[in-house]
């Protein structure tokens, strides 16, 4: 359980990304979420809600995007999602592929009213 | 306002501690990896057979994470290579900011070989770079075979997979070919040994291991 320290550096972006625009307040921070990224999602969303709550960064909605693993096929180079850990080449058949997404942890967009 | 386009890495204050330590390890020609499992798989166990094997005077340290407790700095220091341990204080991961800061007063010019026992967990160290060379993640056989399934991240993102404990095998109900097979479906060319820390059988291959990592650096 990880996520709360995950929602803290969230929260550390927006914070300066607040300072950087006096007056203004941030609404909704955006995150984009790999399926191998080793967070779960409701713990975070958990845990982000923890941490604002009575603060002054209320209102603010965490929005998570979730996005497969990606392979490519080394054979035919097709790029692929990855539902349930098949890792085959949908294209080809080919089983030597290789991740090229999926780890993503990344701080997409912030909405700033005001 | 509207919309602000962040597009950075939640992790990137990490990240960029991590881009410094594997920078520092590179100019100090230093092999660093972190090693990665559940508790209780063996990772100080392989640690002290590994500093148990190597002669006096061998360029290696340990830095040893737990929750609680310096019980593995202690057993890894008797060995007479510097061993220092991080106490996280609650927190399932080590971050690089910990490393850093844990190897602030280590000499790197005396080092090739830094090995990093994360805290025991399959899934929070995952997310952190510690400026490692690679990742390694141990698996014991008195746990499911089926492990790189449940935890398909750590699987993926580890250059090799060391499955210990390998003298239970007639005792346990562990399906070693299995094992395998899942791990190279998460991580196709997974590396994959197999030891034990009890009888010391493998050891030699992650020695071996070991070495040829080193040299790869140095090419």
């Amino acid at each position: 359980m990880h996520e709360l320290s995950i929602a803290d550096a969230i929260l550390d972006s927006v914070r300066s990304e607040a300072e950087k625009r006096p007056g203004a307040h941030v609404t909704k921070v955006g995150v984009r979420i790999g399926a191998l990224s080793g967070v779960e999602p409701e713990a975070l969303s958990f845990g982000f809600s923890a941490l604002v709550q009575g603060t002054a960064l209320e209102p603010l909605d965490l929005v998570i995007e979730l996005v497969p693993r990606r392979q490519r096929c080394k054979a035919c180079d097709l790029t692929f999602e990855v539902p349930e850990d098949v890792l085959t080449c949908p294209h080809c058949g080919n089983g030597e592929t290789l991740m090229v997404g999926g780890d993503e942890l990344d701080l997409t967009y912030l909405e700033v009213e005001g | 306002m509207g919309r602000v386009v962040l597009e950075k890495k939640v992790l990137s204050e990490n990240d960029r501690i991590a881009a410094r330590l594997r920078e520092s390890f590179a100019t100090h020609g230093i092999l660093c990896v972190n090693l990665i499992s559940s508790p209780g798989s063996g990772k100080t166990s392989l640690l002290e057979r590994t500093l148990e094997c190597f002669p006096e005077g061998k360029r290696v340290a340990v830095l040893t994470g737990d929750i609680q407790t310096d019980n593995d700095a202690r057993r890894l220091a008797r060995f007479g290579f510097p061993a220092k341990q991080i106490t996280t204080g609650g927190t399932c991961h080590l971050d690089a900011l910990r490393v850093e800061r844990a190897l602030a007063d280590w000499p790197l010019e005396n080092l090739d070989l830094l090995i990093i026992e994360n805290v025991g967990n399959l899934v929070c160290p995952t997310s952190y770079d510690l400026g490692e060379a690679a990742k390694i993640v141990m698996l014991s056989v008195a746990e499911g075979e089926d492990k790189p399934l449940k935890y398909p991240s750590i699987f993926a993102k580890s250059e090799l997979l060391i499955l210990n404990k390998i003298d239970l095998l007639p005792y346990v109900p562990f399906d070693m070919a299995k094992a395998r097979d899942y791990a190279r479906q998460i991580h196709p060319g997974m590396e994959i040994l197999e030891v034990s820390c009890t009888t010391g059988q493998g050891l030699e291959d992650w020695m071996e291991w070991l070495d040829k990592r080193a040299a790869d650096l140095h090419r």
